[in-house]
């Protein structure tokens, strides 16, 4: 190994290790109890207690996520795709979006939950989705709208349709901002996942289980599910810069 | 209708439409260029050199008047025509070598991917890019990138290659460099050239005709033809023929921009009669 990449795991590694540290040494200082903080090193005895459910609970909020996640990189990019391309379009669709985005979704949760009822996986996914598209629709049509007007004349000088400017320069000089707005969807789409499990309650995911730990004041095993999720958030987020690495490395410069 | 020129503007005028009315920026322009020749077109900043290109290439069509391509009236783009801009417009998620061959995966072209592949190799070589091929746009200088672009717009032999300021944001020393290279690819193979410029110097030293654009709506206010004899080199610049010549265009375009008299008064002898004309119409 490189000393580059024993660098790059073990910079994040330490830091965790220094916060986790940190808070053990404020719990034990200031001696609080269980019932108002948990401890890191309470955490462990409950992932294991509770190992099976966090395997099956974590598995469903993750599916669900990325599903949500998925329709709203389809709906996302074709709205980036019809603002970017028509002026009347964006100026139709901005306030609308922008509408819909600052509503808080906890609200719409029991709205969607009365509509659907008894659709739980749908529910989810659905408020995955609603709360995760804004970002990327926005950054595919800022993409494209701002695609110097030289790019297309180099292309429509030589006769070249539309779709083709679209599909060798729009969609590939678009990709940089499409990653960046996806890192962000990212996060939000767990927050869209756990909103409707928690706040409607219907015995799956991450959510769930937290709730339960709510109810039964157990804090060690509702801290356990706010690190799953951190960690279910890691994962998918990295997935999401190993793509954006093979997809749009290119915009990455060379260090120095 | 035949002709000997390659390009041939006839009586063209035309207008933008703004919020503030129709604003025009030609009016009845003639212009001819003849086949394998090469028009440098001066004039005052917005007065219409660009819409001129756009017009040419066919990504505009002129509210009057007719634009003639190679015996063909321009109603729409044309892959014989060549373009290059002063932002060398590289695409940067491809290598030098696949932007340069960019044209060929757009234009139905004769050339199979081999040939393509030797001529764009061919044209780095000339231009002095060899051993950059897989290098990313990102990684090269300005002067480079433009000499990339050159390239693309040449790949797919081009009868008429249009330049829009490709020079103009490049330092001095690259600039000439550059110039030379024009002169270069001309060689090689002849074609029809259009350059739209703010340089004089550079107007002089690559057309063999000049084209004084007037204020706007412009109009070809003066042609100057450029004879200097046998392969131009940068000495050819400071000869008292290149200078009175680069003389004439100075007055002409104070003309254009309306600080000097009328263009068909004769040009003043010396530089500090000329200057006091201007103190005058000032």
């Amino acid at each position: 190994m490189s000393r580059e990449t024993v660098r790059k795991i073990a910079s994040p590694v330490l830091f965790i290790v220094a916060v986790l540290a940190i808070w053990e040494w404020l719990v034990w200082v200031y001696q609080l109890p269980d019932f108002r903080m948990a401890s890191p090193s309470d955490l462990l005895p409950k992932f294991w207690q509770f190992r099976d459910l966090f395997l099956v609970k974590s598995w469903e909020t993750l599916w669900r996520t990325v599903a949500g996640l998925g329709i709203a990189v389809v709906f996302g990019t074709l709205v980036g795709m019809i603002m970017g391309f028509s002026r009347v379009a964006r100026e139709g669709l901005y306030p609308l979006l922008v509408g819909f985005n600052a509503i808080p979704k906890a609200t719409v949760v029991p709205i969607v939950a009365l509509i659907f009822v008894g659709q739980h996986d749908f529910n989810t996914i659905l408020i995955a989705f609603m709360i995760s598209f804004f970002p990327i629709a926005v950054s595919v049509s800022i993409g494209l709208s701002t695609l110097e007007p030289e790019y297309r004349d180099i292309l429509r000088s030589l006769g070249a349709s539309n779709f083709t400017i679209f599909w060798k320069i729009a969609l590939p000089k678009t990709l940089p901002e499409f990653f960046g707005a996806l890192k962000v969807a990212v996060t939000l789409a767990f927050i869209g996942t756990n909103l409707m499990e928690i706040v409607s309650p219907h015995g799956r995911g991450l959510g769930d289980l937290f709730d339960s730990g709510r109810i039964n004041a157990d804090y060690p095993l509702m801290f356990a599910v706010l690190f799953a999720l951190a960690a279910l958030g890691i994962f998918l987020f990295y997935i999401v810069v190993f793509l954006e690495r093979i997809f749009a490395g290119w915009a990455e410069r060379a260090p120095g | 209708m035949t002709s000997s020129s390659q390009i041939e503007l006839r009586e063209v005028t035309h207008a933008y439409r703004t919020a503030a009315g129709p604003l025009p920026v030609l009016d009845r322009l003639s212009l001819q260029m003849p086949k394998d020749s090469f028009t440098a077109v001066v004039g005052p900043s917005g007065c219409g050199k660009s819409t001129l290109t756009r017009l040419v290439s066919g990504l505009m069509r002129p509210n009057e008047g007719e634009v003639w391509l190679a015996n063909q009236k321009v109603t729409s783009p044309r892959p014989t025509v060549g373009m290059a801009f002063q932002n060398p417009v590289l695409l940067e998620w491809r290598t030098i070598l696949q932007n340069v061959m960019l044209p060929l995966e757009i234009i139905k072209s004769k050339m199979t991917k081999a040939e393509g592949l030797e001529r764009a190799q061919h044209l780095l070589e000339l231009v002095g890019l060899t051993g950059f091929e897989e290098k990313r746009p990102s990684e090269l200088s300005g002067g480079m990138r433009q000499r990339a672009s050159l390239c693309r717009s040449l790949i797919h032999r081009p009868e008429v290659l249009i330049l829009d300021e490709p020079f103009g944001a490049l330092d001095a020393f690259t600039r000439e460099d550059l110039w030379c290279t024009m002169h270069d690819l001309r060689e090689e193979e002849p074609f029809t050239c259009l350059l739209i410029t703010h340089d004089l110097r550079e107007s002089v030293f690559l057309a063999d005709q000049v084209v004084v654009l007037s204020g706007r709506p412009a109009h070809a206010q003066y042609v100057l033809d450029v004879n200097i004899d046998g392969k131009r080199t940068l000495d050819d610049l400071y000869t008292p023929k290149a200078v009175e010549m680069l003389a004439v265009l100075r007055h002409q375009i104070q003309v254009a921009q309306g600080r000097a008299s009328s263009p068909d008064e004769p040009l003043a002898e010396h530089a500090p009669a000329a200057s006091a004309k201007e103190g005058i119409v000032q």
